[in-house]
């Protein structure tokens, strides 16, 4: 199975034999992908029904939950590594999850669209609110109500206390190297507690 | 906590037999002459269990499923008895060829748990030693005990391991308990609508039905067998009130509003509201066919069931030996066994290592829910026991 270029990035941090949960885990892709690969123990916390149901098709372990209303039911440092895969932009309470994430768990993942793309900015110099592929929403119907870019992210991470040990910015499924905060369509980052 | 085992005669549960019935059913009864040895020390010499089951045992009696019953539900999960109307099994659009527990799959095994009173060893029962019923002599069960006699009964029918244990509210606590006392003996413990224990509120409800069922003068203690007496106000009283908490308050503003029987206010104490005659239908209803002394006992028991007392309160430690994989259900709008309560257990599971599902269930019916046909529920359950079936597929496979 071809597995999403952000989540084979987000893989590809995660240490075999690891505890994970991934917030927002849709139809359990990643997890049943690091259980086939990392042989790791991952639990997975969705609110969509059919998402649920998915999961449970997909024999990967899903909490049906609220994550707005937090992580309260775990405890602290539970698990190596919590993810938060394309969700962060969709969440109420940043900060809150942010905070969270290092809570239960050692090491924290995200990643976001990059609202800092050329595209974006081309379409806001022509008086529109970006709608592109990575954030495919008109502005009135969108989930997506905390965009940012990286730079914008690494300043609440530092704000937050948030070591940021990795870094990856994609574009069309590539790691960009050069202008990369225009360029770049996806970012990814590891972070831990400072 | 269930409906009317015999009829399944809620609104929205299947009434006939129709396709993916199991058919026309016969119960069973196992005795046994090795005494069932008590949480509280007290025994039972010797007991029957009267269980039924459907589907087939596979060569390697592995595709066992035990269905624990709630309240006041029994062995008679699924089908119908011949030539008796309103027959249906009280899961009949759980269980069932081609249902989420499919009988082409799996051996189904419903048991009825002693103390009960639909033909297991119960307070109905005779008492050897005297020679008259058990009455108020009958001892306190616990929901450990029934679990005992369960395995038991998985022993005679020579099964050694059960591929899940299966059960919702009373009969969720079974099966975790199953998965604590018995880890090598199940696969999959399927908890739905339950909890790890009652709250003070739940056992207020509970003191209140027994209070009913005590203070009606044709309960004698307990012995009103042999007064030929049946305190059926009190047990009638007892029904309405855990009805209630079974049903969520939209629902049941949903179904009665305060929609009036009669052209106007008759002014006086008769059931006026359909809300009042629905109630009072159900408990006297309920009073015709169950036991005093058996709602008395299983109440008790639902108040007992507390795995983590014996760990200071610590779930994640009562939970520890379990090694099953489990399936945990609720559902938003079940107040008496609210999702928080579930959660607990998902904590205690994931605190544990344990491969957990959880699925939180958007329904409107209150705690009755699990018995309900809703869609994203049974196409849940249809998801995980193909799961289960896959597991097994693959197990003899390896095997072979």
């Amino acid at each position: 199975m071809m597995l999403r270029q952000d989540l084979a990035q987000i893989a590809a941090w995660i240490e075999p034999g690891s505890r994970i949960l991934d917030l927002g885990c849709g139809d359990g892709t990643l997890l049943a992908h690091l259980r086939g690969s990392h042989a790791s123990a991952g639990y997975g916390i969705e609110i969509a029904d059919d998402s649920v149901l998915e999961c449970v098709r997909k024999q990967v372990n899903v909490i049906q939950a609220d994550l707005e209303s937090g992580l309260r039911m775990f405890a602290d440092g539970m698990f190596d590594t919590v993810v938060l895969s394309q969700t962060l932009q969709a969440m109420r309470h940043v900060e809150a999850v942010l905070l969270e994430m290092i809570r239960v768990g050692r090491r924290g993942i995200v990643s976001f669209p990059n609202f800092g793309h050329w595209r974006h900015a081309l379409a806001l110099l022509g008086g529109h609110m970006p709608v592109t592929p990575e954030i495919p929403y008109q502005w009135y119907d969108t989930p997506n109500i905390h965009l940012c870019t990286p730079k914008d992210f690494e300043v609440l991470a530092a704000r937050l206390g948030l070591r940021i040990t990795d870094r990856t910015l994609l574009a069309a499924g590539a790691p960009v190297r050069v202008l990369q905060n225009l360029r770049a369509t996806v970012a990814i980052y590891r972070f831990e507690k400072r | 906590m269930s409906r009317d085992p015999r009829s399944g005669a809620a609104p929205g549960v299947a009434t006939g037999a129709g396709p993916g019935s199991v058919g026309i059913v016969t119960p069973q009864t196992m005795h046994f002459d090795a005494p069932l040895v008590l949480a509280s020390g007290a025994q039972l010499a010797q007991y029957d269990l009267r269980y039924e089951t459907y589907g087939t045992l596979d060569a390697a009696r592995s595709n066992a499923v035990l269905v624990c019953h709630a309240l006041n539900a029994s062995h008679h999960v699924a089908g119908t008895y011949a030539n008796q109307a309103r027959s249906t099994g009280w899961w009949d659009n759980m269980v069932g060829p081609g249902k989420p527990i499919d009988t082409n799959r799996f051996f189904v095994i419903g048991v009825n748990n002693p103390g009960s009173c639909f033909g297991s060893t119960g307070p109905m029962s005779i008492d050897p030693a005297t020679g008259r019923p058990y009455g108020a002599r009958f001892p306190v069960v616990t929901v450990e005990d029934w679990v005992t006699a369960q395995a038991r009964l998985a022993d005679a029918l020579g099964i050694e391991r059960l591929a899940a244990v299966v059960g919702g509210s009373l009969g969720g606590m079974q099966a975790l308990s199953w998965a604590i006392r018995y880890p090598q003996r199940i696969g999959h413990c399927v908890a739905i609508a339950t909890t790890a224990k009652l709250s003070a509120q739940n056992i207020a409800f509970n003191d209140v039905a027994r209070s009913a069922i005590q203070s009606d003068p044709e309960f004698h203690g307990g012995d009103f067998y042999a007064h030929g007496a049946i305190p059926r106000r009190g047990l009638s009283v007892a029904r309405m009130i855990g009805h209630i908490t079974y049903l969520s308050g939209d629902d049941m503003t949903e179904r009665f509003g305060r929609s009036l029987r009669t052209e106007d206010y008759a002014f006086g104490y008769g059931a006026e509201f359909e809300v009042e005659s629905y109630l009072r239908y159900q408990g006297s209803k309920f009073s015709e066919y169950f036991d005093a002394n058996t709602y008395l006992l299983i109440t008790r028991a639902l108040d007992y069931f507390d795995p983590a007392r014996a760990h200071g309160g610590d779930l994640t430690r009562a939970l520890a030996p379990a090694t099953a994989r489990f399936l945990l259900v609720s559902f938003t709008t079940d107040w008496r066994f609210a999702p928080e309560r579930t959660r607990e257990i998902v904590a205690a599971l994931i605190a544990n290592g344990r491969d957990v599902d959880y699925a939180e269930i958007d329904a409107p019916h209150g705690h009755d829910a699990f018995l309900l046909d809703d869609a994203r529920y049974h196409r849940l359950m249809a998801s995980y026991f193909d799961g289960i079936h896959a597991r097994l597929a693959g197990a003899s496979r390896a095997g072979a």
